[in-house]
């Protein structure tokens, strides 16, 4: 079987020091149903290869883990594997040399030539090493919409934003809250950046994300945006609630019509056995731009002083990327693998779509990989203040917000 | 006299006398060796730590690349930081009341012979030994308008009642008031009930032969007796009230907007979520000299006042 | 002392500690329904109310199936009671791959908590004593710089802390976490024990060091007997504390098979993403809260009763 000879070349060009087996700590924040049965595929695997995963998950998200997981770099203690999302968040940790270079089992394993799209590869590599191995890919790029609240408003489900748009009040006269949003910055945020993609267009988004040019985010392209985001604001009232997966509840429920959110929504979606294109639909890029960002979750290793932990870390690595690990993973966590070679065993309507864009090579890179952590929290605490402050007006907003691009690293 | 020479200075009097300085005392200096390690190390040495990195630009990582002002700077111009301070105030001047009041009259209804103290006592004090993570949730659904109180006040049939405090940026912080009484005025109340353990019986006969009421009795004659109680439990529900953190989490994550923000929570979202040490550690120590304007005075009557006591 | 002077003003030198066999004080009641009564009773019953609603809105949700959750009121008791959420918070919930619920860092917690609950209070009272009792030149110092610590939100030293521990070689140890606790519980319980100390007539310390009773005698024999109420008190915040502590545990524990239960709780809890089983979420809490409730209840005798009499005639 073509699969197990891969995964053997793997094993052998990593191992090569050694036989023994190893035990390999690895922290993670999957700790959901979903999440944590996808996680059980890769210690799976790596128990297949006759080594021990001792797994060290710690729920509540990035901004709960991190700290944990610096402290034990910090301490000289550190797990031998741990989990960040794509971007620059681990920037530091790499130029502070705490991190191992993986470059040589990327070269031994080919992943320049595996990984699609390229983006998440350049988002591990700094200086030309190779410092992370990337497992997934998440997209923000989607908005969730109820067909039957529509139905039940005599109203066609809309295939765009404008659409939307449009059709938001005659909703609203139903009953039904047109958009659904949660309490919390991030989804605020989240949500305004994939209006941003959609509505100004891949150039001018990567104007002001990549090249943090604060003319452009004061030009009529994002103008559009934040008078579209202030709409939004209106659509979103009558629905009070915090957590993403609540407001997702609402669009399942029917009591509100759609909602902004990445793909792993989805996830919601099938728990309440809801069927893509029957019960719900999906409008990737907000039915303006099909294009998805490509963000997602990776793995770093840091160093350690055991050269047979080493190889191991090495041959996990390895492992993470291998085709059937990939299969399994993300069929298990809902979302799309990094390599363009494998099939999903089944997938619906909506993943098909998202699938077909990322081969069409339709994507960007993920904000966060331009955008230093620091600037998205203040991008946060800025959108969520307009959000909840009636009396602040787009232009305001926008003037602000050029002022946090123009300040940023 | 033997009785004045045998009782030591070293013992509630100042150390007056020169020779031996050192050693005069010894046991109480060998037995505060690990409270003045904790002091002088942990918490002295981990607060200069702090303020030296809040000159620093750290990101993810604690490093001594100098930055001068700018975080402080950054902190001042923040509308974030600002409505965080504005917000500690509110919630510690209602906090602070609140919980002294409820406490101590809690602790003096218990006091009066009544039966079932061990019941009201302990569903007063559970609260405090519950995570917040998921009492916060609890008190998001109580206060929730479609699932909690005023839904069921309206199913009562006053549709007009209206209680809405998390939604509602002007009074969200009343909102985080009444989850956080009902977590912090049991431990109150058990200390304020130690306190009044200790009152001698006789004051209260001594005071109703002077017909003394009973109200009067207590504002006058018990809450003075109590003072270091007071003291203790003011300190406590302060430390409390500045590192108000879990509360606002678990119930609102700082919205509606940023209306219910806190300084400890700025603080953070800094350092964890955005990877600014710097910026953390620069409103951290804005924190701390807060603290301190309010601290010093208050240590200078507590010990400056009795130097030769 | 300002305290004590009133203390010793308004009363003989008998201290209230020798009464405090018979518990409650405060002015007799003097008829059953007298309207004294009423008034007492019936606020301590309104406030019970809002106390025990969000327990009992937990304790009816923790009896509930998810279904009935997502559709009903959250006062209503459950339609069908299913003990599921209990059993399945208890031993199957999942953390990561390991799904053994709270039960796999019960022991943990418990290793954890006992030595750091006898140290902290041991230590603690020790410096109220010295404080309270035995001030030198400085003593005051350091306890001003330790009180300030209180306020210090923890996450802040969590680097400093870090680091102080790499270099004394205790970094993943639970000795480390153990001294940690010690330290953090230092500020509030010594304050607590100094204040308490404080308010102890002067005459009994002075008749015991007549007597020739040494720094530790006159803590052992005298002090120790006469402050039963306090280290309650004590026992109680550190118990609740240490217990509920999840950020020191996870922080400065290196392995997760030492993690205390509260790292369990909050992956049950604390999950970003999927269904959110509340009822679990509920049964899950409410276990963990049994065993500082156990405390509460067994230390509420001794916060009543006091001492027994005998144990300060010497």
């Amino acid at each position: 079987m073509k699969l197990t000879t891969k995964l053997l070349s793997a094993t052998a060009i990593c191992a090569a020091t050694g036989v023994s087996a190893a035990d390999l700590e690895v922290m993670h924040w999957w700790t959901s149903g979903g999440e944590a049965a996808a996680v059980t595929k890769f210690a799976e695997a790596w128990s297949a290869t006759g080594n021990t995963w001792i797994d060290g998950a710690i729920a509540g998200g990035g901004d709960t883990a991190r700290p944990i997981m610096v402290s034990r770099i910090i301490g000289g203690d550190p797990p031998a594997a741990f989990q960040f999302n794509h971007g620059r968040q681990a920037e530091e940790l790499i130029e502070a040399g705490l991190l191992l270079d993986l470059t040589d089992v990327a070269e031994a394993e080919g992943w320049a030539d595996i990984v699609t799209p390229p983006a998440l590869l350049d988002a591990c590599t700094v200086d030309g090493r190779i410092y992370c191995a990337p497992v997934n890919i998440h997209s923000w790029q989607w908005m969730w919409l109820s067909n039957d609240a529509y139905a039940n408003a005599g109203l066609d489900v809309p295939t765009t934003w404008t659409e939307f748009a449009e059709s938001a009040p005659a909703l609203k006269e139903a009953g039904i809250t047109p958009l659904a949003m949660g309490g919390q910055s991030w989804q605020q945020n989240g949500s305004f950046g994939v209006m941003a993609l959609a509505l100004a267009g891949e150039e001018a988004w990567l104007e002001v994300n990549r090249d943090k040019n604060a003319e452009t985010v004061m030009g009529p392209d994002y103008a559009r945006v934040f008078e579209a985001f202030g709409a939004a604001r209106e659509f979103s009232d009558g629905l009070n609630v915090q957590d993403w997966n609540q407001a997702t509840a609402a669009v399942i429920n029917d009591t509100a019509g759609a909602q902004i959110m990445g793909d792993w929504a989805q996830g919601e979606f099938a728990m309440a056995g809801e069927v893509a294109g029957e019960d719900y639909s999906c409008l990737p890029g907000l039915g303006e731009v099909a294009i998805l960002d490509t963000g997602g979750d990776a793995f770093y290793f840091p160093k350690q002083d055991d050269p047979e932990i080493e190889a191991a870390q090495k041959e996990l690595a390895a492992l993470l990327l291998s085709p059937e690990v990939q299969v399994s993973f993300n069929s298990a966590k809902g979302s799309l693998p990094i390599r363009g070679d494998v099939d999903l065993t089944s997938v619906n309507e909506c993943t098909q779509k998202g699938l077909d864009l990322l081969a069409n090579g339709n994507i960007v890179p993920n904000g966060e990989t331009f955008l230093a952590p620091d600037t998205i929290t203040q991008l946060n605490d800025l959108m969520t203040e307009f959000w909840n402050t009636p009396a602040m007006t787009p232009a305001e907003v926008q003037e602000q917000y050029s002022d946090i691009i123009a300040s940023a690293e | 006299m033997t009785m004045t020479d045998s009782r030591p200075d070293a013992g509630r009097s100042a150390v007056t006398r020169r020779p031996m300085r050192l050693f005069r005392n010894l046991s109480s200096k060998l037995a505060l060796m690990p409270l003045i390690f904790t002091a002088v190390v942990i918490f002295l040495g981990g607060t200069i730590w702090t303020i030296v990195y809040s000159f620093t630009s750290s990101g993810l990582l604690p490093r001594l690349n100098w930055d001068g002002l700018s975080q402080y700077e950054r902190l001042w111009s923040s509308r974030k930081w600002i409505v965080s301070i504005e917000n500690l105030a509110i919630y510690g001047f209602f906090s602070l009341i609140g919980t002294l009041v409820v406490g101590f009259t809690l602790a003096a209804l218990l006091d009066r012979k009544i039966r079932g103290e061990a019941v009201f006592r302990s569903i007063f004090l559970y609260p405090f030994a519950l995570s917040f993570i998921v009492t916060g949730l609890v008190w998001q659904w109580i206060l929730n308008p479609e699932l909690g109180l005023q839904n069921v006040v309206r199913e009562w049939g006053w549709t007009s009642f209206n209680f809405d405090p998390l939604n509602n940026p002007e009074i969200v912080m009343f909102g985080l008031l009444i989850a956080g009484l009902w977590q912090g005025t049991g431990l109150i109340m058990c200390i304020m009930l130690a306190g009044l353990r200790g009152i001698d019986e006789d004051i209260w006969k001594a005071a109703r032969v002077d017909g003394i009421g009973t109200v009067k009795t207590y504002i006058r004659i018990i809450i003075p007796m109590m003072r270091p109680v007071f003291v203790t439990s003011l300190v406590l529900i302060g430390a409390g009230i500045v590192k108000l953190y879990d509360l606002v989490v678990a119930q609102t994550s700082g919205g509606p907007g940023i209306s219910s923000e806190v300084p400890a929570k700025y603080v953070m979202t800094a350092m964890f979520g955005g990877q600014n040490l710097g910026q953390g550690f620069a409103a951290s120590t804005m924190m701390l000299v807060m603290v301190f304007i309010i601290l010093i005075p208050w240590a200078y009557l507590e010990f400056g006042g009795r130097k030769n006591g | 002392m300002a305290d004590i002077g009133i203390l010793a003003a308004t009363k003989s030198a008998e201290h209230p500690v020798y009464r405090m066999i018979d518990g409650p004080r405060g002015a007799k009641p003097k008829n059953r329904f007298s309207r004294a009564n009423i008034i007492v009773y019936g606020t301590l019953f309104v406030v019970a109310l809002y106390y025990a609603l969000p327990l009992y809105v937990m304790i009816v949700t923790s009896l509930k199936g998810l279904p009935e959750i997502r559709v009903g009121n959250i006062f209503a008791p459950p339609l069908e009671v299913t003990f599921q959420p209990w059993v399945k918070a208890w031993q199957e919930a999942c953390t990561g791959i390991n799904c053994d619920g709270l039960s796999r860092g019960f022991w943990n917690s418990v290793r954890i908590l006992i030595p750091s609950l006898i140290l902290s209070v041991a230590i603690a009272s020790i410096n109220g004593y010295a404080l309270s009792m035995w001030k030198f030149r400085g003593s005051e110092v350091f306890f001003t710089i330790l009180m300030i610590g209180a306020f210090i939100p923890y996450q802040v030293m969590l680097y400093p802390i870090v680091i102080l521990l790499r270099e004394a070689g205790l970094y993943g140890s639970l000795t480390g976490l153990v001294l940690v606790h010690v330290a953090f519980g230092m500020p509030i319980n010594t304050l607590l024990f100094r204040n308490y100390f404080a308010s102890i007539p002067e005459e009994l310390f002075k008749a015991a060091r007549v007597d020739g009773a040494g720094f530790w005698a006159i803590f052992f024999r005298i002090m120790l007997p006469m402050s039963l109420p306090i280290f309650v008190v004590a026992v109680i915040i550190q118990v609740t504390g240490i217990w509920n502590d999840f950020l020191f545990g996870v922080t400065y524990i290196s392995s997760p098979d030492r993690y205390p239960m509260t790292v369990q709780l909050n992956n049950i809890v604390n999950s970003v993403q999927g269904v959110k089983e509340y009822n679990v979420n509920m049964a899950a809490t409410l276990l963990t809260g049994l065993v500082p409730l156990v405390i509460y209840f067994a230390s509420g005798k001794l916060f009543v009763r006091g001492i027994a009499a005998g144990a300060v005639k010497g």
